[in-house]
């Protein structure tokens, strides 16, 4: 018996997750961080633009994938408690401080959420930074990060093309075709390349189009 | 028994017609009676420094501590009831643990200070738990902001001082204090100083027991951890105060 409600709404009721890719690449100066734009609800494209940089205070940024829902609160907790110990402070938060907020709130709520989180920005103490804190909610500093189900395309990528202290030109090149391939082999990452570059300028940000995107090996 | 404030001064919660709670107002009584502390801000650390009076010879030194850490880099010196200044303490202690597991880094003292007034204010809000009898000094070095002390009195007013003092002699106290160089002056040289201010000003050999110095600091040379200044420097001071008087006769 033709059951409409389970052959074509049922993606619908699937967990929204941001199947994914990001990246996050420390450079000469700052950071820069990357992801696609795609959200989907199994194999329904839900956003085709979405915007996964987000701001968590003015020169940090975080970098969101797994469940759309889990990652979203926390990034708000983390940016209310960031702007309140500003304002205590009378200084900016470091982006240390940002990332060890996450990793509280991932950690101490590991049973009930799935989401892993990867935290860059600027501050004046160590320039640019970036935290990886995957789903167990460990945390990890490192020179760059990639994230998502994308990433998995992107291991011998990185590890053959990162290098410490790279001009702003070569990390956006670095990043723009990082997710790009990512685009092009995971079915869960698609649509636009969002860029935004964080110095001790401020945050820049950009975006590459589907058209715009640089063609690899494909037939 | 009637006073100044009969009517109006059995409860925080009740204003007297001139706008004063006299609850709090005695809770500062409190503070007075106990023996003096001071805080000095040198150029590359803080000082503290207690007068505590030896109630008897079976006392062990250095027990009933006025001076207390909080995480490692910030000191804490109480005058008035001694056991309030411990539960206050306590709490300071719980705020640090609880700001380093939250952020990864270590509480400003301002911060840390301006936690500890809006607690304090609390208990001047109900009739239920009275204030607190005591006042603080809150202090701490930094390589880049250089020294920081607080007081916070009973009333929960916290203000930033150079130079500061607590309890019986704070008046004489302070009047020595504002005759010093502090930010020309080395924490060594504050520990002799505070010395003298404390046996010679404050305490008056005749009318009170004898007295016994606790001193702690938070400087350069400690790495900005508070420490109990070393045995050694304190009878140093207590030599060089005594040979003062000494060519003062």
């Amino acid at each position: 018996m033709f059951n409409f409600e389970k052959e074509f709404l049922s993606d619908l009721n699937k967990e929204v997750k941001t199947g994914t890719t990001v990246m996050a690449v420390t450079f000469k100066g700052g950071v820069i961080i990357a992801a696609d734009s795609r959200t989907s609800s199994g194999s329904y494209a839900v956003n085709r633009v979405t915007d996964k940089l987000t701001p968590v205070h003015d020169q940090i940024y975080c970098l969101r994938s797994g469940s759309a829902a889990d990652t979203q609160i926390i990034s708000s907790y983390v940016s209310y408690y960031t702007n309140m110990f500003s304002i205590e402070e009378g200084s900016k938060p470091t982006v240390k401080k940002a990332a060890h907020m996450f990793r509280e709130f991932l950690y101490q709520n590991k049973q009930y959420l799935h989401a892993a989180i990867i935290c860059a920005g600027w501050d004046p103490i160590e320039g640019g930074s970036v935290y990886s804190l995957p789903l167990g909610g460990s945390i990890v500093k490192q020179p760059f990060a990639t994230g998502g189900s994308g990433s998995t395309y992107l291991y011998g990528y990185c590890d053959m093309n990162f290098k410490e202290n790279m001009t702003e030109e070569e990390a956006e090149k670095f990043v723009t075709y990082g997710i790009t391939e990512a685009i092009a082999r995971d079915g869960g990452s698609g649509g636009i390349v969002r860029k935004a570059i964080i110095d001790k300028n401020g945050v820049r940000r950009k975006t590459v189009y589907g058209n715009k995107l640089k063609k690899f090996w494909e037939k | 028994m009637s006073g100044i404030g009969t009517g109006y001064d059995l409860y925080p919660t009740t204003f007297s017609p001139d706008g004063r709670i006299f609850q709090v107002e005695y809770a500062h009584k409190a503070v007075e009676n106990s023996s003096t502390a001071i805080g000095l801000c040198c150029k590359d650390g803080v000082v503290f420094g207690i007068e505590k009076i030896i109630l008897s010879k079976m006392l062990v030194e250095g027990t009933n501590r006025r001076v207390f850490s909080v995480g490692e880099h910030i000191g804490i010196a109480t005058a008035g009831l001694t056991a309030d200044g411990r539960r206050i303490v306590q709490n300071a202690r719980q705020e640090a643990k609880n700001y380093e597991n939250f952020t990864s880094d270590i509480i400003p003292i301002h911060v840390l200070t301006e936690r500890l007034s809006i607690y304090v204010q609390v208990f001047t809000l109900y009739n239920y738990i009275r204030p607190f009898g005591c006042s603080l000094m809150i202090g701490s070095y930094d390589e880049e902001k250089g020294p920081s002390l607080y007081c916070i009195e009973p009333d929960s007013v916290a203000l930033g001082f150079y130079g500061c003092a607590i309890g019986k002699g704070k008046q004489e106290a302070k009047t020595e204090i504002s005759k010093l160089k502090l930010s020309e002056m080395t924490c060594k040289d504050a520990v002799k100083e505070i010395a003298k201010i404390l046996m010679k000003t404050v305490h008056d050999e005749t009318k009170e027991k004898e007295m016994e110095l606790e001193m702690s600091w938070i400087c350069k040379e400690t790495k900005g951890k508070h420490k109990l200044v070393p045995k050694k420097l304190i009878e140093e001071a207590v030599e060089w105060v005594k040979g003062q008087e000494n060519e003062e006769d």
